[in-house]
């Protein structure tokens, strides 16, 4: 940790990082959407694990330790492989190439760019933030917190978590009553 | 130029604008699902890069509980996909258009 800490405090370094994890994230974001070599939904998925994992690696630039460490387990391992293992399931033949909508992809650009116009003007009136960052959001800062500020959602969150189980397994029988 | 919370907020908004736009332009069920959990995701960013340029740890809290509602998300939502793919045999939305089963 002390290490990392060090390494990422340097000012060069951690713009340098940002640039290349931002445009890591970016290019395999554009690559899981529309990935002009295969249509095949493992590959999204796969580049759906790489814009994770560099996700994580901005969220330690951002001193966010603990999120990280939760990214990679939970989104790049638990959630993944549960899309990957449907996709097996599913067993999907080759996609053809269906004809995309003219008018569907205008209609997107239409409503990308009028959302993207919204983000790009509130930026430029947003304010800076404090100049310099002091938190750190390590293992002990945040689970003290959940464990005392947060107590109510955090269980709460649980009983969502069972809930979720139980409508799965309700789901995936095999005879639906 | 200093990487400040504007440089972190852009790739945010960028990343929550490509998962919009593969929403509406791919057709498939399992691709649309990916694209959500990249708006997820960009959001997740916005918050945790807000919560460390106001000195607040809340916004890292609220991150915790989107993971967690995420995951519970994607199970429901994917055993939803494998019952309709029983019934249809198919995970692309132009052939699952009818309302009745």
């Amino acid at each position: 940790m002390e290490a990392i800490n060090n390494l990422i405090s340097g000012g060069a370094v951690q713009d340098v990082l940002f640039y290349v994890f931002a445009a890591l994230t970016l290019l395999c974001g554009v690559l899981v959407i529309a990935n002009p070599f295969s249509r095949s939904p493992v590959t999204s998925a796969m580049f759906l694990v790489l814009t994770i994992i560099s996700m994580a690696g901005l969220f330690v630039l951002l001193h966010a330790f603990f999120l990280a460490a939760v990214q990679i387990i939970v989104y790049a391992g638990a959630v993944m492989v549960l899309f990957l293992f449907v996709i097996m399931l599913l067993d999907l033949k080759v996609e053809q190439r269906r004809k995309i909508k003219v008018f569907g992809f205008f209609a997107g650009i239409i409503a990308v760019g009028g959302i993207v116009s919204i983000l790009v003007k509130s930026l430029a009136t947003a304010g800076d933030g404090v100049a310099e960052p002091t938190i750190e959001g390590g293992t002990y800062a945040l689970g003290k917190l959940l464990f005392t500020q947060y107590t109510l959602p955090f269980e709460i969150v649980s009983v969502l978590l069972l809930v979720a189980m139980i409508g799965v397994i309700l789901l995936s029988k095999k005879k639906l009553e | 130029m200093h990487v400040g919370l504007h440089h972190y907020l852009f790739v945010s908004f960028m990343l929550f604008s490509l998962g919009l736009f593969g929403v509406i332009l791919r057709r498939n069920l399992l691709v649309i699902y990916m694209s959500l959990e990249l708006m997820l995701n960009a959001a997740n960013l916005a918050l945790v890069s807000f919560s460390r340029f106001n000195n607040k740890l809340d916004g890292q809290v609220l991150v915790f509980f989107i993971i967690t509602v995420a995951a519970a998300e994607v199970s429901v939502g994917l055993a939803l996909i494998v019952a309709l793919y029983r019934k249809r045999q198919s995970a692309h939305v132009e052939d699952l258009t009818s309302m009745k089963l």
